[in-house]
């Protein structure tokens, strides 16, 4: 019974995107950076929150028919850093990418400072250098504050 | 001579190697007899400075602008944002963008952080930071080094000791990464609540600086070749009774001085409230006020250096 429950929750898709081993809680914010909220694409995107894994719990993101591009999916490793990204054609995985924390973070993240030129009405996005991987650390490159893990996760644009 | 800067802004004094450093210490050095008016220079003639301070700051756009008066050249600009097109609403990065095309150079002094890097975004001409909020103070540190080395004779290896709020103060924390790359050995004073914050700790820590933490300045005196004094800020206490408690602690007065090292300096950015005593000035270990007269040999090198190096 149990089993058959997981399996619908967890339908597999035939073609498309899952990205899977999400930071439990931040799928939300995963779709805000591959900018699925802003798009005006027709594909089926469905989440999965609080799912079991072996490692605890984990979010899910799924989007049918579309193929997303790894290197714009690495802004993930920001929030959720051990985050893969599966292409998937004709139900089996096509491909396989674990994200990797890009040099360069740009109109993703608000600065915490809010002091900060960024946080003016200036027409430049807020940008940083990413100088720590474990942990996250990001240093914005106009007024050199650092934000580790909580706070970029709390500052997603 | 003296090779040009490899920089078309100035705008954090970590865009700098210490040769860098180097070359307009010395520069700064050959422009102070010109800084006193015993000598004549007009090699700025015909340049124009624009001084954009959105915030007050009467020493650091005074000392600019007579800098730039000294090299012949001359300034427009306005001294708080009331008498600007911001007053309107104009954002930083318009107002640089047409004022960048009327003058040579900008001096920007702003209340917000990270402006001078926006504007060096936006400027077709250099960007010389005099403040942005709690951010960068390139000037002052380069004023400071200078310092250091007119009256040390060198600033490599020195003991620094930087005593007041170390913990918020951004402009010690440039300073301590300048006094970093010249390998001094650094003494922290301050009460446990103002301390140096662990991120510059692991900073000069990686760069092999020996340092150390006090919170008595007098038993640090006598080890000192410079102390270093900065303002301790009422507002950064809870009440005004812990302020005055620790404002006391941190006050150096003319009896402290007995067991000071013969050759030591005492520095301070000005404006000081009451951490050095008046009866401090007339000591030969005074040196804050020759410290702010240098600001304007230091800024006639980055006018000169900025002006020369720099094609459109």
């Amino acid at each position: 019974m149990n089993k058959k429950k997981k399996k619908i929750k967890i339908t597999p898709i035939e073609n498309g995107t899952v990205i899977d081993h999400i930071k439990h809680g931040h799928a939300m914010k995963v779709l805000r950076i591959i900018g699925v909220m802003d798009t005006k694409m027709d594909s089926i995107v469905s989440i999965a929150i609080n799912v079991n894994s072996s490692s605890g719990k984990k979010d899910i993101v799924k989007v049918e028919n579309m193929e997303l591009e790894s290197e714009e999916l690495d802004k993930i490793s920001l929030i959720s850093p051990r985050a893969t990204v599966n292409i998937i054609r004709d139900f089996e995985v096509f491909k396989k990418h674990q994200v990797k924390l890009p040099k360069k973070v740009k109109g993703i993240v608000k600065c915490i400072n809010n002091t900060c030129i960024t946080n003016q009405n200036e027409p430049i996005e807020p940008e940083f250098d990413v100088i720590g991987e474990d942990p996250v650390t990001l240093k914005c490159i106009y007024c050199e504050r650092e934000m580790m893990e909580e706070e970029i996760s709390e500052n997603v644009i | 001579m003296v090779s040009k800067i490899e920089k078309k802004h100035v705008v954090s004094i970590k865009d700098f190697t210490k040769e860098e450093i180097n070359n307009i210490l010395d520069l700064a050095e050959d422009m102070k007899d010109i800084a006193k008016g015993k000598a004549i220079n007009n090699s700025l003639n015909g340049k124009i400075l624009g001084t954009l301070f959105f915030e007050p700051s009467t020493r650091t756009r005074l000392s600019f602008e007579s800098a730039m008066k000294r090299l012949g050249g001359t300034c427009i600009g306005f001294a708080r944002p009331g008498t600007s097109s911001v007053k309107k609403g104009e954002t930083l990065a318009d107002t640089i963008q047409v004022i960048s095309s009327y003058v040579d150079i900008i001096v920007l002094r702003h209340p917000q952080e990270g402006a001078a890097r926006l504007a060096a975004k936006f400027s077709k001409k250099p960007i010389l930071n005099a403040g942005d909020g709690a951010g960068q103070h390139p000037t002052q540190t380069l004023l400071d080094l200078f310092t250091i080395r007119e009256e040390k004779g060198d600033i490599k290896n020195k003991k620094i000791g930087i005593a007041g709020d170390l913990k918020y103060g951004r402009t010690v924390h440039s300073l301590t990464h300048a006094l970093s790359m010249y390998g001094c050995d650094l003494t922290f004073i301050a009460p446990p609540s103002l301390q140096i914050p662990d991120e510059i700790i692991k900073e000069i820590d990686n760069m092999g600086i020996k340092f150390q933490k006090e919170e008595n300045i007098k038993k640090v005196l006598p080890e000192l070749d410079v102390l270093y004094m900065t303002r301790i800020q009422r507002e950064r206490f809870p009440s005004e009774e812990e302020y005055l408690e620790v404002a006391d602690s941190y006050k150096v007065k003319k009896d402290m001085l007995e067991g000071a090292d013969e050759n030591l300096v005492i520095m301070h950015p000005l404006p000081r409230v009451d951490e050095i005593s008046a009866d401090v000035d007339d000591t030969k270990y005074a040196k804050y006020f020759e410290q702010a007269a240098n600001g304007v040999p230091i800024r006639m090198a980055l006018l000169k250096l900025l002006a020369e190096g720099y094609y459109e």
